[in-house]
């Protein structure tokens, strides 16, 4: 049974926007009692993240939540944006695979970063991305 | 006596100019530190006599009249001028929310008899005056933009040294994160100081950069390909235990990359390259 104990959420439109989602992210991962190493592995995922949509899909939403199941507490990053959506999501979370020019570790990268990960895209309406950390995961 | 504002402000411009700049000298908000008083004189007579000379009757309920152009570029200088000579928004506000002030006062001695009269012609001005106060503020709020865009380029422009700590070695600390726009700066810089000192082996230190996602490391990689590139070793330093560890989970491969933990490290290992050797004097009296 998953409690959302906050909720927080902001736009992210403009590369100036990363670096103070970046800085929400952290302040609430602090706020918790996160380790430093879980810490920047949380911000670097919503990094990667918050860049991706924003050169994708010319920015969007970021959903900010502290979460709770049973004794463990954990935070919750939502990114939905409205996108072209990703066609094949198989093919986008192969490591080095890219149609922009970058290395192609975003997606797979922060699947790697975080205990859970959700992705929902379609096609010409949006992709919406839901990752999880756990305080000790 | 039908007396519409218009014929009023027309006719009494000198005593409106008067009885406003007395309202402002005597305000708590006059900031003569920021501006003398003479310089508030000539601001204020510019717009109260372009105002008294553009308004008509026909064009009063229109506030988005081109007729007042004039009007609204003298405002937007005034704004603009205000919010780069530090000014607060309160007080630039209360400046044109003054000269309604002002004219409100004139309406009343004018109208004394006529509460109609005096209603309507108040209306039509609050409605006009409301709209400059409006353009003063977004013009005001563009200055300061500006101002913000500025300091950026300067932080952007101070925050990448590149110095020269051995002969043939160069450091480059590198604080904050590292954008595109950034990373141009920095390669650029590098790139420049490599062919003016002639140094073979450049130093990056990222012990300031918060996080180290792919972009970052995309750009790091490019940095030191263009470093190669010129002829010259890169060493990366300042990579913190997590970051070691957030790397290696996004995967990013850096191992044909000379890294270290700490500069001091990296210069030891630079040291060896160029065959250099660092003695205490008290062991070696050979070295001075």
């Amino acid at each position: 049974m998953l409690t959302i104990l906050s909720k927080d959420s902001m736009t992210v439109t403009r590369e100036q926007d990363v670096v103070p989602c970046r800085n929400r992210v952290k302040e609430v991962a602090v706020k918790i009692g996160m380790g430093i190493v879980n810490q920047t592995k949380l911000i670097t995922a919503a990094s990667e993240l918050a860049r991706n949509m924003l050169r994708y899909a010319n920015g969007g939403q970021v959903v900010i939540e502290v979460v709770s199941k049973g004794r463990e507490s954990g935070v919750r990053l939502t990114f939905a944006d409205k996108g072209p959506g990703i066609a094949d999501i198989n093919l986008a979370m192969q490591d080095g695979y890219s149609t922009g020019k970058s290395l192609g570790l975003g997606l797979p990268g922060t699947k790697r970063l975080v205990n859970e990960f959700d992705l929902k895209s379609i096609v010409g309406q949006g992709t919406t991305i839901t990752i999880l950390k756990w305080k000790n995961g | 006596m039908a007396t519409t504002i218009t014929e009023l402000l027309k006719k009494n411009k000198a005593q409106l100019l008067d009885s406003w700049l007395q309202k402002q000298l005597s305000s708590e908000s006059l900031r003569d530190d920021l501006m003398t008083n003479d310089e508030l004189r000539a601001q204020s007579e510019e717009l109260v006599n372009a105002l008294a000379e553009i308004i008509t009757e026909e064009n009063i309920s229109q506030v988005d009249s081109t007729d007042y152009d004039e009007v609204f570029e003298i405002l937007s200088t005034i704004s603009m001028s205000r919010a780069r000579q530090g000014f607060t928004p309160r007080e630039t506000g209360l400046y044109i929310y003054g000269l309604k002030e002002a004219i409100l006062d004139l309406l009343q001695q004018q109208i004394p008899n006529d509460s109609m009269q005096l209603f309507t012609e108040s209306r039509k001005l609050n409605q006009l005056l409301d709209n400059f106060a409006v353009i003063t503020f977004e013009t005001f709020i563009k200055g300061r933009e500006e101002v913000i865009l500025r300091q950026n380029d300067e932080i952007s422009d101070i925050s990448t040294p590149v110095i020269q700590i051995w002969d043939g070695i160069l450091a480059l600390p590198i604080i904050g994160t590292l954008d595109s726009s950034r990373t141009q700066v920095v390669m650029e810089n590098l790139l420049q100081k490599i062919v003016d000192t002639g140094s073979s082996i450049a130093i990056l230190d990222i012990s300031g950069v918060p996080a180290v996602d792919s972009l970052v490391a995309q750009h790091l990689i490019k940095t030191v390909s263009a470093t190669r590139l010129m002829g010259a070793d890169c060493i990366i330093s300042g990579i913190r235990p997590e970051i070691a560890q957030t790397v290696v989970h996004l995967g990013i491969d850096l191992s044909n990359i000379i890294t270290k933990a700490s500069l001091a490290s990296a210069l030891k290992h630079a040291f060896g390259m160029h065959k250099l050797t660092v003695k205490r004097a008290d062991t070696d009296k050979s070295i001075r």
